[in-house]
């Protein structure tokens, strides 16, 4: 389904690798944590799958369905099936947040040779999905993101990737930010998904996420590779412990 | 070849375009004031301050250029809003296009008629805006214009005129030169929308006088001719008094050089006026905008709008001005200009200028130039969206804050698919 192989990444601009042989499998319907220290690779990890500029690939794959993603546009990457939901949604102001989500839907589909949804089709898929995040029709008139709180941006995240219908989703710390309630609401969204083939990266640094949206495998990443893999109460050990004890057992 | 002498290029462009037309005394004296003028001040030359960074000598030089005609399948700008259709050809204006020259609340006739009659606002009107907008900077094609143009309309607007007064330019040689004068009242109360579209010539000179009585409306909107190789030196010059609103929004895609001057004096409490340009260049395209905004009376508004979308070498020019005189208190002055390039070769040079001497009063200015926000177009580009297209969205979101500056949402609806059609071209 999802595999990351071997992968080493540095940063463009200077001579300093961040991922340093990152292996990673994710299967048909599961969902995967990533935990592990402040600039351990995370974050690069999802930009360098979603194709974000800035990162030079020095070695490895990244596979979805057995198609090298690493090879693609960032466009044709989500074509391909990848969503990434951003830590920090940007702000794009003149663009409106219905414009944008239906150029984006109608491209996808455009490119995977399916018939695009027209006005009043999009409208009722919108209007449905926006309802059960607690989005209301203000919001998606407002140019994308700008003057949305935290948590209206980590929704408006969450309503892409539903009227997008990814077959892999990367959540980069969709849970900074967000109060109590609202990452209740966005963990609904995201378990809404939850189909069985759909599968989930979710990147964080808490426990906590990890009680609304259950993972079936957890990842601890320190130094731009795994360091160890185990079941969710991996996570419940970081939180009680920290990564001390776990950075000491590698080394 | 070394630069001509000053006086020497002033007489070689009177003399290009002869001696001024017939016409009653008064327009004839106008006319000779006119000429006064342009021997006076000279031909405009590198060294004067604001044609530093465009180069005059294509608008000076003697003959026009050859400048091929756009043949274009799709609609006009413009086409689908009713109005009252006014078609120059060449310069020359053509009653056979044109629709009568009559409207509800207003009276309309051709420059030579009304210089050749007793009209005792036009009179008012006439070469006075523009003379009066010489003083402090010179103005040299539009002193050139009204000493020696012939075509042109002259409207009056007496009350709520119920469609727009189109002015449409078209083209049928390619090396026309046109020089075409308008002269507009709108009087108290009254509200008139007139539209100009169309290259109208290879070498296009527009002067446009706009005298606006107390609580009158006028609102301009503009689309310049596509043709690629065209060049054009416009000038609109409005007075404004008490209590009235201006506004007037130019589009500029293509042509090889534009100059596009606008002057507005600010005489009555609590006027507003807008001026705002979007302009999209890909080559050989230098667009210039220089605005002049007196402000000489209480509690007025003004805005300065201009946005620039510029690749291949395209230039783009913005020399934007708020005076703001003694007494002129409460005034808010706000300006913006901001240049998009889109690759490393594109030009965008500013000269925003206040200049303030009244204490108690507002005013804001600013201008930026960069590329299109990489963040951005990494977000659009992970939803999906293709670059060339996320690049589209990025153009257009950069060019509405101008787009918003147009009254008539409709009218605003069909320069944004203009817009978006250049973008789709490009």
């Amino acid at each position: 389904m999802f595999e990351i192989k071997n992968l080493k990444a540095s940063l463009a601009d200077e001579d300093k690798q961040i991922l340093k042989g990152m292996n990673l499998k994710v299967g048909p319907g599961e969902v995967h944590a990533i935990m592990g220290p402040n600039g351990s690779g995370k974050s690069t990890t999802s930009y360098v799958a979603a194709g974000k500029g800035g990162y030079v690939v020095d070695e490895g794959e990244v596979l979805l369905n057995g198609e090298n993603l690493l090879d693609m546009e960032p466009d044709e990457r989500a074509a391909a099936g990848l969503f990434l939901a951003f830590q920090y949604p940007v702000e794009i102001p003149g663009v409106g947040n219905m414009t944008f989500l239906r150029t984006a839907v109608n491209s996808q589909r455009k490119m995977r040779g399916e018939e695009e949804l027209n006005a009043a089709q999009f409208l009722k898929l919108v209007r449905e999905k926006a309802k059960s995040l607690k989005i209301d029709a203000d919001m998606l008139k407002r140019p994308v993101n700008v003057g949305f709180s935290g948590g209206e941006k980590k929704r408006n995240e969450i309503l892409q990737m539903a009227m997008l219908e990814p077959k892999m989703c990367i959540l980069d710390e969709t849970d900074s930010g967000l109060d109590v309630d609202a990452m209740k609401l966005v963990s609904e969204g995201v378990n809404a998904l939850r189909d069985g083939k759909r599968s989930f990266l979710v990147i964080t640094h808490y426990q906590r996420l990890l009680d609304h949206i259950k993972p079936d495998v957890v990842h601890i990443m320190a130094d731009g590779r795994i360091i160890k893999t185990g079941g969710p109460e991996l996570a419940l050990e970081v939180e009680h412990n920290g990564y001390a004890d776990l950075l000491n057992e590698v080394a | 070849m070394g630069e001509v002498k000053r006086e020497n290029a002033a007489e070689a462009l009177l003399a290009r375009h002869g001696a001024p037309r017939q016409g009653s005394e008064w327009a004839q004296a106008a006319r000779r004031a006119a000429r006064g003028r342009v021997l006076a001040m000279g031909a405009a030359g590198r060294r004067d301050e604001y044609w530093r960074y465009t180069n005059p000598a294509a608008l000076n030089a003697n003959d026009a250029p050859d400048v091929e005609i756009l043949k274009l399948d799709e609609t006009p700008v413009f086409d689908g809003v009713e109005k009252l259709l006014i078609t120059f050809v060449d310069g020359v204006y053509a009653p056979e296009h044109s629709d009568d020259l009559s409207g509800e609340g207003l009276e309309i006739s051709t420059l030579a008629e009304a210089l050749g009659a007793d009209i005792h606002w036009a009179q008012d009107v006439f070469g006075v805006l523009e003379s009066n907008g010489q003083t402090p900077v010179k103005r040299p094609f539009a002193a050139l214009n009204t000493a020696t143009a012939g075509q042109g309309v002259v409207i009056r607007a007496t009350g709520k005129v119920s469609k727009p007064v189109a002015l449409r330019y078209c083209r049928e040689k390619t090396t026309s030169e046109a020089l075409i004068h308008h002269v507009i009242r709108v009087e108290s109360g009254a509200d008139l929308t007139v539209l100009e579209n169309g290259a109208g010539a290879a070498r296009l000179n527009t002067v446009m006088e706009v005298d606006v009585a107390e609580g009158g409306a006028f609102h301009h909107l503009r689309a310049q001719g596509r043709d690629h190789a065209r060049l054009a030196t416009t000038a609109i010059f409005a007075r404004l008094a008490a209590e009235s609103h201006f506004k007037s929004f130019t589009l500029t895609v293509n042509g090889k050089l534009t100059r596009n001057e606008v002057v507005i004096d600010i005489d009555g409490d609590n006027t507003k006026a807008s001026v705002a340009g979007a302009s999209l260049g890909d080559g050989d395209f230098l667009h210039d905008d220089t605005i002049f905004i007196t402000h000489d009376a209480v509690n007025c508004e003004s805005r300065q709008v201009f946005k620039k979308v510029l690749k291949n070498g395209a230039t783009g020019v913005f020399q934007g001005k708020i005076l703001v005189q003694p007494d002129a208190q409460k005034t808010d002055g706000y300006q913006i200009s901001q240049g998009l390039l889109l690759d490393e070769d594109s030009n965008f040079l500013a000269k925003p200028e206040l200049e303030i001497y009244a204490d108690d009063v507002a005013c804001s200015h600013g201008s930026t130039c960069g590329a299109v926000d990489e963040n951005a177009m990494f977000y659009l580009m992970s939803r999906g969206v293709p670059r060339k297209q996320a690049q589209n969205m990025m153009i257009l979101a950069f060019l509405d804050d101008a787009i918003q500056e147009i009254e008539s949402e409709t009218l605003a609806e069909d320069i944004r698919a203009r817009l978006l059609g250049w973008t789709e071209r490009h």
